[in-house]
């Protein structure tokens, strides 16, 4: 699937009360050590064919930030399985557990 | 002829009621306008009202600027239409382009629901010309992201262009960069605001009537005379 990810994070001067609220948080946790936290979105667009850059780059600038506060990157997603590498579902086994 | 003032009706917004019934209080006519209609039915005037437009997916604003009336509107604004965005509506006016900045969650990531005091600064605007300069007044504020946000040059060329169009005092109620509530376009035509001027306008209802200035002054605007930069 031709799956282009956006990254939207707020601009490194502007102020993320949302990502302090999380750093706070992690004391609660027993996490130490934490300089600081931002929060940011992640936006995966599926096209039907071939992905395009260009466009989802315009959807990016036009929509999904607003470049007076946020930056975002364009990138396409590489073909591997989707969580493969990181999530903590065991893989299919191949005798087909799920019938 | 009354003036005939439109306010639109996003989905999800919730305020455009009053904001109706403010217009019609304070002696115009007020017109209902829908965000999928192109059409601005010849009103002499906009409100953008407060809400959550499109469940505020996205950032607050974001979506709505592409409703098809928002077409039409930033056309006209830019031919010098009187916009006024409250709420929800100033956050639209940013995405759009219509006013510099952006409105984020507020410091303390804490909804805001209070009267509170404003003081008034450029009366140079359609909206504001019926206010004495510096003239404090009290008008309901109820917002999340409310925060309002520029960089610093930009907040140098409002203050200094004389834009900034009323600034909270007694207590800053969402960490706005030096205290903005509301700010104008350079003609003055297009103005947003966080605080409801719509919910102060009766006083069986509102803190105060202060609100009533703003739809007073749209009318002293339209009636030419008007102290506004826009002709």
């Amino acid at each position: 699937m031709a799956r282009v990810v956006v990254d939207v994070m707020l601009k490194p001067e502007i102020l993320d009360p949302q990502g302090q609220a999380v750093a706070g948080a992690l004391p609660r946790l027993g996490v130490s050590g934490v300089a600081s936290v931002r929060v940011g979105k992640r936006i995966e667009i599926e096209f039907a064919g071939a992905p395009d850059l260009d466009q989802a780059r315009l959807i990016a600038d036009k929509l999904l930030a607003n470049p007076v506060i946020e930056d975002f990157t364009v990138r396409v997603e590489d073909e591997s399985p989707r969580g493969s590498q990181t999530s903590p579902r065991p893989e299919p086994s191949a005798a087909g557990a799920a019938t | 002829m009354t003036a005939v003032v439109g306010v639109v009706t996003f989905p999800g917004s919730l305020d455009d009621r009053d904001a109706v019934r403010a217009v019609r209080r304070c002696g115009a006519t007020a017109v209902r306008l829908w965000h999928a209609d192109t059409s601005l039915h010849r009103v002499d005037a906009v409100i953008l009202p407060g809400g959550f437009s499109y469940g505020d997916y996205l950032r607050t604003g974001a979506i709505a600027r592409f409703a098809p009336a928002m077409e039409s509107i930033a056309d006209a604004a830019r031919g010098g239409l009187p916009v006024l965005g409250i709420c929800n509506g100033f956050q639209i006016l940013c995405e759009a382009h219509l006013l510099p900045g952006a409105l984020m969650r507020n410091q303390h990531l804490h909804f805001r629901n209070r009267d509170q005091r404003l003081r008034v600064g450029s009366v140079a605007s359609a909206w504001t010309n019926a206010f004495a300069p510096d003239q404090e007044i009290v008008i309901p504020i109820k917002n999340g992201e409310g925060r309002y946000v520029a960089d610093e040059k930009m907040l140098d060329q409002l203050e200094a262009e004389d834009r900034v169009i009323a600034r909270y005092v007694g207590g800053n109620p969402n960490g706005s960069l030096r205290d903005i509530a509301g700010i104008r376009n350079e003609a003055g035509n297009v103005v947003g605001l966080m605080p409801h001027p719509e919910h102060a306008v009766e006083e069986l209802t509102g803190p105060s009537l202060d609100g009533q200035g703003f739809f007073h002054s749209l009318l002293k605007h339209l009636a030419g005379s008007g102290a506004t930069a826009t002709r």
